[in-house]
């Protein structure tokens, strides 16, 4: 399928250089030799009219992509503050797509409205105080909206603190993977230090052994979050830096050796939620069916697609960085809890390693 | 300081004769100090040699990102055992990302661009016999060869080229463990920037110099062609930034040779704990961007000026706002210098320094706006000549124009949570710095090739089609590539196949590469034309464009000191097309434009410009 749109597209293009070219070749018989390498009217007239034919198909391209492709965009955002980015991007969006339709048109309209002919008389328009004013005016005025509006949920998104009781959840990067670390029954993380990192006794995050806190702390490869609860997100990474990236809540946050960094939400629609979100629903079964197309090919990666969460790298970190993920689950309180008496703690790992 | 000059024009034009004589093979063409050949050496160096290596990279990861895991040929061929069977491996393409980053932003856009047309323009079009310095000059090229000469070799050794991502950020960039090209790769990558960034700073110096100082008679500041402007101010933004970039590079350098810990603190990689401690990765990211979005506006700027004179002169109409004009270019060059934070709202650093930079950045689309409304009114009721580089001007205003408004959404640090490092990103960047400042550079070539070739022209129907072909197709590739950004796909992805939500973006993963080769075809037709027009191309007339600016005054044959008698005067700015008398007459009967070495006239009023 893709070959013979391919195929198609370069022959359609190679049509569609030949046509130019001949085009302009005709253009160019009538034309007055003297000034052969500067445009003459008949470039004009039909640069004029591509002119206005590109602003048509810088619309189409625009109005195509959003009819193809917007049902990429990720499903409405699944924790508390996802709400407000999302309808500061779509407002965001609106002004921009506003602007943008209208300076192209004047752009390319001028383009076509005022080609040259021989003889026209250009007008001669230096400058004009007021019109410089009126478009240095406005986007103050737009952009001082946008600035304090992100401003103040910027400010709100960024404050990590530790009201309303979050959990608090380390995520650990390395090279090519992660891992979630848990305060445990107290809820504090122990102390750890690349230093300590103990492969023979399976201390892989360098957890302080001597550390009261540390011994209680779970450490797991599949991030669970209860729903509605803040969780206080602490990152770390041993080796380079990597980006905790977690999409579908609107979230991201760098992770840097030698430092801590933080980004904190709240989950607000569970996995089993997010499955039967319509969006979602047709997402799944668009790509389902590629993947049993692969199936029937005999292709790999061909398996039936489950909808999750899913926490990514972002920040460029080596070989594997396009496939160093963590899938994440949310879930009711009793299924946290359910599940989280199944993992063992740190101190029960080191035991059953000594 | 003219009537210094002056002494010294007539006493060159008395002796030019012999003067030619004495000129060799090597002092003509090799070790030049003439501007005139510097400027095309930057051209042919910087531009067609290394443009060709760096959007060739480009096609390779494109096709690898369309087809993931497919076997071909040609990366067999070139690739060799970096694509076993034809596959190509994951490190390749990274280092492939890296080093099309590199390529285009420091050797193309930065030294091909500006390079080129500050080195041809400064002198000609301020009315001066050569630059300040020509030996500088003559180092400055010599610099960026081998800086240029260092990066090619880094290409073929042992285990690969730089790979950690344009950008180098430590520890990736600074422990060979972490990753094969951040050995000998990585190490000639910061030798040949330092190089570079050495030639850069004399290139810069002289061109602020020779700006100041060499200006003849009647060219005051505010009759520059805003060409110069935005070369003067870029220099000055360079001088200002490229140091820091320095200083960066030799910390890292420390780091990687000499165990200090600048950039390095607790780090364990392939079982063993190294010995940094202390330094910050964050404190990198601060020195590199210090000069990394300057460099955004380095690359811009010049392609601005270049569409101002361009635009101008095609529209047969002054430029709309000139004060304006200049002034966003200021308002943007200073801007430029506390924006940098933006590229690190997520970094790790504090949440308010996000907030100021927040607002800085979003401040910078004001002059941004100003701009593209003066040059939509420079079109307005004018009588335009729509010749290919007047075509690229226009095509430049509309992407600049559709990628700087995604910037809105990627300067506001609330918004980039989502997007940051996504192909969002790589689309807005593309479009306004990349794409645009191609099209300010062909611009330039398709002007200015009859003064860099003595009077020859390049094939304008080639020009058409090369414009149309790349307009199509530069919105081809990078308007689909926002919709997969906002779905959160990650740049750098070597394949999108390890998440099935990515699965169905394969379709339009396949257009865009299919667009982006197409669009580098058509590039092999300029360079097609360039090179034939040099031999072949048709003679035109000495001010072929019928264009206000001196160095259509310059002599046609290249000669040492530009001028074959007194460099001439200046009366006027260099916008005065159509103008009229209060009868509605040109100012000169029958001719539309009024070059600025003209007189006023008697009953005519000088614009308060």
């Amino acid at each position: 399928m893709t070959v013979v749109l391919t195929l198609a597209v370069l022959a359609l293009v190679a049509i569609a250089i030949w046509q130019l070219t001949k085009i302009f070749e005709l253009s160019q018989l009538k034309a007055d030799q003297s000034r052969a390498q500067i445009a003459n009217d008949n470039d004009n007239k039909n640069n004029g009219y591509l002119l206005f034919a590109f602003m048509v198909f810088t619309y189409l391209i625009t109005i195509w992509s959003f009819w193809k492709y917007s049902k990429f965009f990720l499903p409405e955002a699944s924790s508390a503050h996802g709400a407000e980015y999302d309808y500061l991007m779509l407002v965001s969006f609106v002004i921009i797509f506003i602007v943008q339709f209208i300076t192209q048109f004047l752009l390319h309209y001028f383009g076509y409205k005022y080609r040259g002919k021989e003889g026209q008389k250009a007008l001669f328009y230096a400058d004009n105080d007021r019109l410089e004013f009126i478009w240095t005016i406005i986007p103050v005025i737009v952009l001082a909206g946008l600035i304090l509006w992100g401003l103040y949920t910027w400010t709100n998104i960024m404050d990590v603190n530790d009201e309303d009781d979050p959990l608090i959840v380390e995520l650990y990067a390395q090279q090519f993977n992660w891992t979630a670390r848990y305060g445990g029954a107290d809820n504090v993380l122990g102390g750890a230090n690349v230093r300590m990192i103990d492969i023979d006794k399976a201390n892989v995050l360098g957890l302080d052994e001597s550390d009261s806190y540390a011994s209680d702390d779970v450490i797991v490869k599949e991030l669970h979050l209860p729903v509605g609860r803040k969780v206080n997100f602490k990152m770390r990474s041993q080796d380079v830096l990597h980006s905790a990236y977690m999409p579908h809540f609107r979230a991201q946050m760098n992770c840097v050796p030698g430092m801590t960094t933080e980004f904190s939400f709240t989950p607000i629609t569970t996995t089993a939620d997010i499955r039967k979100n319509p969006d979602v629903v047709d997402k799944v079964k668009r790509t389902n069916k590629i993947r049993a197309e692969r199936a029937a090919n005999g292709e790999d990666n061909s398996d039936p697609w489950e909808y999750d969460y899913i926490l990514l790298c972002n920040k460029i970190c080596g070989k594997s960085h396009y496939n160093m993920q963590m899938k994440i689950i949310v879930e009711t309180q009793e299924e946290y809890d359910a599940w989280m008496k199944t993992q063992q703690t740190f101190s029960q790992t080191m035991a059953s390693v000594q | 300081m003219s009537a210094t000059a002056h002494a010294q024009v007539d006493d060159h034009a008395h002796d030019d004769h012999g003067h030619h004589h004495k000129e060799t093979f090597v002092t003509k063409y090799i070790f030049s100090q003439d501007h005139k050949m510097i400027a095309k050496q930057y051209l042919i160096t910087g531009v067609l040699v290394m443009g060709f290596i760096g959007i060739a990279m480009s096609l390779f990861f494109r096709m690898q990102i369309a087809w993931p895991g497919e076997s071909f040929p040609i990366f067999e061929a070139i690739l060799g055992k970096w694509a076993p069977d034809g596959v190509m491996d994951a490190d390749m393409y990274l280092a492939l990302v890296t080093m099309h980053g590199t390529i285009m932003v420091f050797f193309v856009l930065t030294a091909g661009l500006s390079g080129t047309f500050s080195n041809l323009l400064i002198p000609l079009q301020i009315g001066a016999r050569d630059m300040a310095s020509g030996f500088l000059n003559m180092l400055s090229f010599w610099m960026f060869f081998v800086s240029c000469v260092v990066m090619v070799i880094s290409l073929f050794v042992e285990a690969g080229p730089a790979a950690a991502g344009w950008t180098i950020y430590p520890p990736l960039s600074a422990l060979p463990t972490a990753q094969p090209g951040s050995g000998m790769g990585m190490t000639l990558w910061l030798v040949s920037m330092a190089i570079f960034i050495a030639s850069s700073l004399l290139g810069s110096l002289n061109y602020i110099v020779t700006v100041i100082n060499l200006r003849t008679k009647g060219m005051s500041m505010t009759r520059l062609p805003l060409t110069i402007w935005a070369f003067f101010i870029t220099a000055i933004i360079g001088v200002i930034s490229f140091p820091v970039l320095l200083s960066a590079a030799l910390l890292l350098i420390m780091d990687r040779s000499f165990g200090t810990s600048f950039f390095l603190s607790d780090i364990f990689i392939q079982g063993e704990v190294l010995h940094y401690q202390g330094g910050s990765p964050v404190l990198f990211e601060h020195l590199f961007w210090f000069l990394g979005h300057p460099e955004v506006y380095i690359v811009l700027l010049p392609a601005l000026g270049i569409t101002s004179e361009v635009m101008s002169t095609n529209a047969r109409k002054p430029i709309f706002g000139y004060r304006a004009m200049v002034a966003s270019i200021m308002a943007i060059a200073f801007l430029s210098t506390i924006v940098w934070g933006h590229h690190m709202f997520i970094s790790g650093m504090n949440p308010f320094l996000g907030s100021v930079f927040t607002f800085t950045t979003l401040l910078i689309a004001i002059p941004s706006a100003v701009k593209a409304f003066n040059y939509i009114t420079t079109l307005w009721k004018g009588n335009l000549q729509l010749n290919p580089a007047m075509l690229f001007s226009i095509g430049l205003v509309s992407t600049f124009i559709t990628g700087g408004l995604t910037g809105i959404i990627l300067g506001d640090s609330t918004l980039d949570i989502n997007v940051h490092d996504t192909y969002f990103v790589v689309a807005h960047f593309h479009l306004v710095m990349g794409i645009s400042a191609l099209y300010g550079l062909f611009a330039g070539v398709y002007h200015w090739f009859p003064k860099m070739f003595e009077g020859k022209m390049m094939n304008k129907n080639l020009g058409y089609v090369h414009f149309w072909v790349t307009a199509v197709c530069a919105y081809g590739v990078f308007f689909p590539m926002h919709f997969v950004g906002m779905a959160g796909v990650p740049r750098r992805y070597y394949e999108n196949t390890a998440f099935p939500m990515f699965d169905e973006f394969t379709d339009v993963q396949v257009l865009m590469t299919v667009f982006a080769l197409v669009a580098g075809a058509a590039q092999l037709l300029f360079v097609y034309n360039f090179v034939i027009s040099i031999f072949y191309g048709k003679k035109g007339p000495k001010n072929p464009w019928n264009s206000n600016t001196l160095e259509w005054t310059a002599e046609v044959k290249h000669i040492h000191g530009n001028w074959d008698g007194p460099i001439p005067h200046v009366h006027r700015w260099a916008y005065d097309y159509s103008k009229v008398d209060e009868n509605g007459e040109y100012i000169i009967p029958g001719q539309d434009f009024v070059p600025q070495t003209v007189p006023l006239q008697d009953d005519e009023e000088e614009l308060q410009h």
